[in-house]
């Protein structure tokens, strides 16, 4: 496998750094989906995201990756291990796994091993795509391009966390707990509104104009194109700082104070934007939340939610496709409005 | 004007640029604009001769299946082995060698984002059928564009393409062999790895990129490898101001979307342009015969500037015209219509099978059915308790409510609305803005429905394909803002340009909607010409062809007062006519519901 180009070496593209090292500290915030350019590096984000991610610990020998300390949480074939004694458990990588286009679905959400029931005349459950990413990320390059039978799907499977496969009488239900990570050029079509709805975070990214910007991105990009190894060497102290901070943020994030102030705060601006349900401030007060351990702040400030409402708000606005100012602007008014300029 | 950015014929830049894509082909490519025919052959035997013979050219048709494509299971070859056994699609195929794409432009945006994927991974990750695989696959692309007007392959390639060339119009005369021999490409291709590029070539290109509108950064970025492989052609260890000016007007020309300011260089606040001198030593030795270049004159002016004009050069002359009109924007008019073998082969396409429940209305796809079915007939048989002997054949084929696949068809799903807008003069003054208001509300509605939406306008002189069908709401919101008005009224040109749309359309499988927006009192002719009684002939003319084309077709009359000529216009063109003297957004937008 080719070496993803290092996430530290990533030039400007700030809000989707951001966007997706809160993702990485808080999984309950629901995917982020970053839309914009051609060629601006969004999927050397994700692909670069997933080199740093910290291992993880696994029960031994689950297909699911199972988290050892999570009771409620474990599968089907867990739970009986655990009621013969205590789970063996090892390190594993956090799976960040593509969801590649024209995937079928059999292979998505998982169907009878072909293999075993062809040589052995078995009815074996092979898990799919959904079983991979559990724990970890499943990356959608092109997501507005995906099949719809495929996003009904993922929308379903992401909001109850659980995968369930009926199929030649075998009946197969799993957690499937992963941070959905769509990306895609709005010039290509649209997302659906029920699946922008299921994203945590949007970001949109555009080429930096900064010409200074823009040669730094050239020439680091040539220089990882002519060896590789040695930039990713060269990179590799910054990318174990950004790794460390996610560590240090997850230990953080439980003691991290919400106060009240914030949460009204938080409340104000969603009224203000006309967002319906609840799952706008829920975002905003966790995204808050995460962006405050990652930078080692003890209490959630207006600094942290002015800094994450556009990413948390922009795609919740009340869809009215023809307004002619972007979602961005309005986020930004509002945000303004109620914080002082 | 330096001899670098003396003209280069054509042909001999089509004949670089296979050169330098012989050099480097992996995960690049080349878009030729050309229609079939000796010109475009010439220059494939050309590319063909200096490509390493190891690498096996092949072509690929743009309407291909994700079976085919990328690979999936083999279904005889895993009955009879009685194990998955899984097929190679084209994309893995392909892997050191060429893709050559046939006709392009009908490339569609599914199909281009799973070849942009592997062209930029260099693998092929298969997810069907029961089979997960990564196969390395590491290739170029030569997309041959025979599109006419505004038919484009879809962005997301072009963006990846290294090299647009545009060989229509050229006679087979102009052509000439390589300007390479293979063993030269070969030496070329060896030296490639050590070719360093200096800060400055990067910092001028950069520069460059910016000043003539490159916005996305694979441009220079494909500009970098191409000027590095101009440097190992001409076996040189570091690029020079000559290889980046020919990467510039190769690669970064063909891109451009603004004129840059020629008075002051875009790039002259950018503080690391000084100028530059040792990068083109004078005992460079002269590069190929291609470009009798010296490097006296120029030398002491800044690199970028040079490397600009180079670009600029290659900027063909029409380009520039147009650009200044408006940057990007899709030329309209002329009516192109493709050969009458695309239309059979497309119209009410299946776009492919999948796993579906059998209800009414739905078709089953009996071949898909069978296909999911086979690999478990042993399985079923066993869990039935059914014995076959030696040699005996299955009485019947075990089929589960799992394995029906039903077809699924585009043209049931799709639909564009066609919007034609009188922008002139007339209009303008009371009920453009109007119009423009309507229109945006109809689109909110198609974007509801996921339909395609298309937007001519007219005025002036002719019609415009302002917009071609999307779905983007973002295009169309742009280009419905920017739309000007006032001028003539050129109506037999509108509604000429939208017959064209709607043909296009149906050629794709799609059902096309015309509503057009006027107050049916056309004073411009077909060719430009002013004059109310032979722009009124043509109008009918015009709208004779939409009636028998069979297009669906609603007329708004937008004048104020209902018009003897509008209604006489709807008639002649088949279409629903609608007063609508207070245009009300809201009724226009249920009136075109009910017409659809």
């Amino acid at each position: 496998m080719r070496l993803p180009f290092p996430f530290s070496a990533i030039v400007a593209q700030e809000e989707m750094k951001l966007a997706l090292l809160i993702a990485a500290t808080d999984p309950t915030i629901g995917g982020v989906l970053v839309f914009g350019d051609r060629g601006t590096g969004k999927s050397t984000a994700v692909r670069a995201l997933a080199a740093l991610l910290p291992p993880m610990r696994v029960v031994e020998g689950c297909r699911y990756g199972c988290d050892p300390g999570a009771n409620g949480a474990l599968c089907e074939e867990c739970q009986a291990r655990a009621a013969k004694g205590v789970l063996k458990s090892r390190m594993a990588p956090v799976p960040v796994v593509d969801l590649p286009l024209g995937a079928t679905e059999d292979r998505v959400v998982g169907a009878l091993d072909l293999e075993r029931a062809l040589a052995q005349g078995v009815k074996a459950f092979e898990p799919g795509l959904l079983a991979r990413a559990h724990r970890g990320f499943l990356y959608i390059d092109e997501v507005n391009l995906l099949e719809d039978h495929l996003v009904d799907l993922l929308i379903d499977v992401a909001a109850s966390g659980e995968n369930v496969v009926e199929r030649e009488g075998l009946s197969v239900r799993h957690p499937a707990r992963f941070v959905l990570v769509g990306s895609g050029n709005p010039e290509e079509g649209e997302l659906r509104p029920q699946l922008l709805d299921r994203f945590g975070l949007s970001v949109e990214v555009r080429t930096p104009e900064d010409i200074k910007l823009r040669i730094d991105v050239v020439r680091r990009r040539d220089a990882f194109e002519r060896d590789p190894a040695a930039f990713t060497a060269k990179w590799h102290k910054d990318d174990l700082r950004v790794r460390k901070q996610i560590i240090v943020a997850r230990e953080r994030l439980g003691t991290v104070d919400v106060p009240d102030a914030a949460l009204e705060q938080a409340a104000k601006l969603c009224v203000k934007l006309g967002s319906d349900g609840l799952r706008g401030e829920l975002t905003l007060m966790r995204a808050a939340r995460a962006l405050a351990a990652l930078e080692g702040d003890a209490v959630v400030t207006d600094v942290h939610l002015r800094r994450i409402a556009p990413s948390a708000m922009r795609h919740r606005l009340r869809r009215n496709p023809l307004d002619d100012t972007g979602s961005t602007v309005r986020v930004e008014r509002a945000v303004s409005e109620l914080f002082g300029a | 004007m330096s001899e670098a950015a003396a003209e280069l014929p054509r042909w001999a830049e089509a004949a670089l640029a296979a050169s330098l894509f012989a050099v480097d082909p992996v995960g690049a490519g080349v878009s030729v604009r050309a229609h079939a025919g000796p010109v475009r052959d010439a220059w494939l035997v050309l590319m063909r001769a200096l490509v390493p013979a190891a690498m096996r050219v092949r072509r690929v048709r743009v309407r291909v299946s994700d079976d085919r494509l990328l690979g999936g299971l083999d279904l005889s070859a895993t009955l009879q082995a009685g194990r998955p056994v899984a097929e190679r699609g084209l994309l893995a195929e392909a892997d050191g060698g060429v893709v050559v794409l046939a006709m392009a432009e009908r490339l569609a945006p599914a199909a281009a984002a799973r070849l942009s994927a592997v062209l930029d991974s260099g693998e092929v990750v298969l997810e069907r059928d029961g089979l997960a695989l990564r196969m390395p696959s590491r290739f170029g692309v030569i997309a041959l564009d025979e599109g006419l007007d505004d038919e484009r392959p879809p962005g997301a390639l072009l963006d990846r393409l290294a090299f647009h060339l545009d060989l229509d119009g050229l006679s087979g005369r102009e052509t000439f062999g390589a300007f390479h021999t293979g063993e030269e490409i070969v030496a070329a291709r060896a030296r490639l790895a050590s070719v360093t590029v200096g800060d400055e070539v990067l910092q001028a290109l950069c520069a460059t990129a910016m000043a003539l509108g490159v916005i996305s950064l694979r441009g220079p970025l494909l500009a970098v490898r191409a000027a590095c492989a101009a440097a190992a052609l001409s076996g040189r260890d570091a690029v020079t101001a000559d290889d980046a000016a020919l990467a510039a007007r190769l690669v970064l020309a063909p891109r451009a979307t603004q004129i840059p300011v020629v008075e002051q260089p875009p790039s002259e606040d950018a503080a690391p342009t000084e100028p530059e001198q040792g990068a083109d030593a004078p005992d460079t030795p002269p590069p190929p015969e291609e470009e009798e270049e010296s490097a006296g004159d120029g030398a002491d002016r800044p690199l970028a500037d040079r490397i600009l004009e180079a670009a600029q050069a290659a900027i063909p002359a029409g380009l520039l015209a147009q650009l200044q009109l408006m940057a990007g924007k899709p030329r309209g008019g002329s009516a192109g219509r493709a050969g009458a073998v695309q239309r059979s082969m497309t119209r009410g396409r299946p776009t492919g099978a999948r796993r579906g429940e059998l209800r009414p209305g739905v078709r089953l796809n009996v071949v898909e059915t069978l296909r999911a079915a086979a690999p478990w007939q042993g399985l079923r048989r066993r869990a039935l308790g059914t014995v076959l002997k030696v040699g005996e054949r299955p009485a019947r084929v075990e089929i589960r409510p799992d394995d029906f696949h039903i077809t699924q068809y585009k043209q049931r799903a799709e639909t564009t609305t066609i919007f034609v807008v009188d922008a002139s003069g007339s209009a303008a003054l009371n009920r453009l803005a109007e119009a423009k208001g309507a229109v945006e509300l109809l689109l909110a509605d198609c974007y509801v429905r996921r339909d395609q939406v298309a937007l001519v306008s007219f005025r002036g002189k002719a019609a415009d394909l302002l917009l071609p069908p999307t779905r983007s709401l973002v295009r169309a919101k742009r280009s419905l803002a920017s739309l000007p008005g006032g001028g003539g009224t050129p109506l037999a040109a509108g509604i000429d340009t939208a017959g064209t749309v709607a043909d296009a359309v149906r050629r794709r499988g799609a059902t096309p909607t015309i509503v057009l927006l006027t107050d049916g009192r056309g004073n411009v002719a077909r060719d430009g010409t002013p004059g109310r009684a032979q722009a009124e002939a043509d109008t009918l003319l015009a709208a004779r062809m939409i009636r028998a084309a069979g297009f669906t077709t609603l007329l708004v009359d937008t004048s104020p007062r209902p018009q003897a000529n509008a209604q006489r216009l709807a008639v002649e063109m088949g279409a629903r006519y609608l007063a609508l003297p207070y245009a009300d957004a809201s009724m226009l937008s249920r009136a075109v519901r009910a017409a659809a």
